[in-house]
């Protein structure tokens, strides 16, 4: 665990893409500087936006799902959202050959190995974040479950992989084979001392954390990672403005409000951009619709109090949306009105 | 190493090796990252954090309430302060002096003071810990094969049919450099004159022989006089004897920075070299030396026997009297890698009498390159 987080660049050649599911690509990266990637790192990549003619660059995380030959070999899973216009469809064009900017492994969710049990919870595409710890705990011969819930067979990579590597270890959770997770009972049923490590939508992270809380569990064995791309409401269009500075913009579905308010030229303030450390915290004057606090920083209270939110990862969505129902712009788009420091 | 071949031996040396052999001309080596080295004594660490800096990794070591050793890396994930100069609190938990932020012995932040939630990144690394033959040892490497039955042998420490005590040394020089002294003791007769040298360890023949990660040494030297340490180590078993002894050293070594010497004299000729020591003093050096940076090291050791367990006097004498005989090593050290540090482009050469480092440096320069971590330091 002793991985350091100085971002390193180098680049990376595609060696080989493959479908995993209807909207999950495998894609296999040779990077130029190896280094060894432990269970719970990302790497960072630079994509480029196929819209964009300034050859204007994205970062995006992508958890090492697989590392070979100490790093020389790295997978990443990339899952394009129906919706998504930005990074993940750059991903998906990738060919092998190509070549991309990436950085060497980085780790915030470091496996600590020696634990008394683990639950490793995955949901949908969160299961790129865990796959590699469940192989390290298997190879460890240590006491641990790997609960991976997603929609549909046909929507969740690796099943099978994942099934014949861990045999009864692995317990899944259809939706569409009516095996839906039951979260308070599965907390319920843990020993104290498991330490859990989960990643996916953020629904299943609140009522696990929810529960967890309830149960009075040690609150450091909660171990998750979030790169803070999953919402209460789908991502929806919606306007921002800064009165002092006379800043007026839209954020689309696949920008951040950070983003757009960088591009609109405002000078933000950040660290982390996922959402967890609070710097790009701005206030909230005006709303029009909803917040979606997408980050972790603000506790319950502060977040429904709704004075301040976290503008790297939280959006602001149409009242009535929830699940994912998206108002066309002819209803007028949810707005906010904010000042920044 | 330099670059430019100080004389042309030196190049045909590492040139003709084949490929897969690992050259033995670096003067200095790189310590292996995946291996247990021993970070403190175990009486040192307490429920006051101290700081130690092994393989170049400051560390804050404490122990938990319930007197479990804990190593994190000795800064904190915030603003790098040293942990070390924080307080533990109750259970496992450690409170960094500066902005208060809360760790437990897994490194996780359990407390943010500034704020209501807390931050999910916020770790420091915590490092795996065993606690063995009186000492803490800590693995600085890859965690998932820190495997404590890699943890050197050093039975005596802890045997109840041994006793002794030791001492650490800092000792301003890499940890190859401790490791090569202790392989040949030849050197005895010319740093250790007054004390366990004489000119018999250099006439004496000596066999070399080495196992997977170990290396032995063994030197027999018959019907000698005892100098003056051994004189008083005999005496104190059999009062007044004055007669000459058979004396032995058996350097062991386990990769890759534990020696344990088994050392001691019998009366000569009562059959001490084919088994039977009933008529000798029979003591253990143990040594393991934990690299601290490349050019500095915590030179662990303690002197063991097996005979007059019931005298603290004994014990205090022998480590009073070891101590001194380490000062002229430590001295001797010290100037060799301020040599070696002012003479970049002159080599190494090797004699006979390095067989036994010269294994010890092969091992440990396999283990580097497995490791990737094979590179020459000037
Ligand atoms: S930049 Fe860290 S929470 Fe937004
Ligand atoms: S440096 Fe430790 S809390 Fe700020
Ligand atoms: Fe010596």
């Amino acid at each position: 665990m002793a991985a350091t987080n100085i971002e390193v660049w180098q680049q990376a050649t595609v060696i080989e893409t493959t479908a995993v599911t209807e909207h999950i690509k495998r894609i296999v990266l040779r990077p130029d500087l190896p280094r060894r990637a432990d269970p719970g790192s990302h790497i960072d990549v630079k994509v480029n936006l196929p819209s964009s003619t300034q050859g204007e660059a994205l970062k995006r995380s992508y958890s090492v799902v697989e590392s070979a030959n100490d790093g020389a070999r790295l997978t990443v899973s990339v899952f394009r959202a129906p919706s998504s216009r930005g990074g993940s469809v750059a991903m998906h064009a990738l060919q092998v050959g190509d070549t991309l900017e990436v950085t060497q492994p980085l780790q915030n969710f470091p496996l600590r190995i020696g634990a008394p049990r683990y639950l490793l919870l995955a949901g949908g595409i969160g299961i790129t974040a865990i796959a590699a710890m469940a192989r390290v705990l298997r190879e460890l011969h240590a006491d641990y479950t790997l609960v991976y819930a997603g929609r549909s067979r046909a929507a969740m990579a690796y099943l099978d992989d994942l099934q014949q590597l861990h045999g009864r270890q692995l317990v899944a959770h259809i939706n569409d084979e009516g095996t839906n997770l039951d979260v308070a009972s599965l907390v319920a049923a843990l020993a104290p001392d498991t330490e859990l490590y989960m990643c996916g939508p953020i629904r299943l992270m609140d009522s696990v954390r929810r529960s967890w809380l309830e149960k009075q569990l040690d609150p450091a064995n909660l171990r998750f990672e979030t790169f803070g791309n999953s919402g209460w409401y789908a991502p929806q269009e919606f306007t921002v403005r800064i009165p002092r500075l006379g800043i007026s913009t839209t954020v689309s579905p696949d920008r951040s409000m950070l983003e757009a308010l960088e591009d609109a030229g405002a000078d933000m303030m950040f660290d982390c951009r996922k959402g967890e450390c609070g710097l790009c915290e701005v206030r909230v004057l005006r709303l029009e619709g909803a917040i979606d606090h997408r980050d972790v920083f603000y506790s319950d209270r502060q977040q429904k109090a709704g004075e301040k939110i976290c503008c790297c990862v939280s959006r602001v969505a149409s009242v009535g949306a929830v699940g994912g129902a998206v108002q066309g712009p002819e209803q007028g788009l949810p707005g906010i009105v904010i000042e920044v420091p | 190493m330099s670059i430019a071949p100080a004389v042309e031996s030196t190049s045909v040396q590492t040139t003709s090796r084949t490929s897969n052999a690992s050259s033995t001309t670096n003067k200095v080596l790189g310590y292996p990252l995946n291996a247990w080295y021993v970070a403190a004594w175990d009486y040192e660490v307490t429920r006051k954090p101290m700081s130690r800096r092994i393989a170049d990794r400051p560390l804050a070591l404490y122990r938990a309430e319930d007197g479990r050793a804990v190593a994190l890396a000795d800064a904190c994930w915030h603003r790098l302060a040293p942990l070390s100069l924080g307080k533990t609190l109750a259970g496992d938990q450690i409170q960094c002096p500066y902005h208060g932020i809360i760790y437990n012995s897994a490194g996780r932040c359990v407390s943010m003071p500034a704020q209501e939630t807390i931050n999910p990144s916020a770790t420091v690394p915590s490092f795996p810990v065993v606690e063995r033959y009186r000492y803490v040892w800590v693995w600085l490497g890859d965690a998932t094969k820190a495997d404590p039955e890699l943890i050197p042998d050093m039975w005596q420490m802890t045997d109840p049919a041994w006793a002794g005590d030791g001492l650490t040394i800092p000792v301003n020089c890499n940890f190859q450099l401790v490791l090569d002294n202790l392989m040949d003791l030849t050197h005895e007769e010319f740093v250790h004159g007054s004390s366990i040298g004489q000119e018999e360890l250099s006439e004496s023949d000596f066999v070399v022989t080495h196992e997977g990660n170990t290396v032995t040494v063994t030197r027999w030297m018959l019907d000698i006089d005892a100098p003056p340490f051994w004189r008083k180590n005999i005496r104190d078993k059999f009062p007044g004897y004055e007669g000459k002894v058979d004396r032995w050293q058996i350097i062991h070594f386990e990769s890759p920075s534990t020696i344990c010497i088994d050392v001691g004299v019998a009366k000569a000729g009562t059959g001490a070299p084919d088994g039977d020591r009933s008529q000798g003093v029979n003591g253990y050096v143990m040594n393991t030396i934990s690299p601290e940076t490349v050019k500095t090291s915590h030179y662990f050791w303690a002197f063991m026997r097996n005979y007059r367990l019931e005298s603290q006097l004994i014990t205090t004498q022998l480590r009073d009297g070891v101590s001194r005989v380490f000062k002229e090593d430590e001295d001797m050290l010290e100037a060799q890698q301020a040599a070696i540090d002012a003479n970049p482009d002159y080599e190494f050469y090797n004699l006979n009498i390095d067989a036994g480092g010269m294994w010890v440096r092969r091992l440990i320069e396999r283990q580097l390159a497995a490791e990737g971590r094979l590179v020459p330091f000037a």
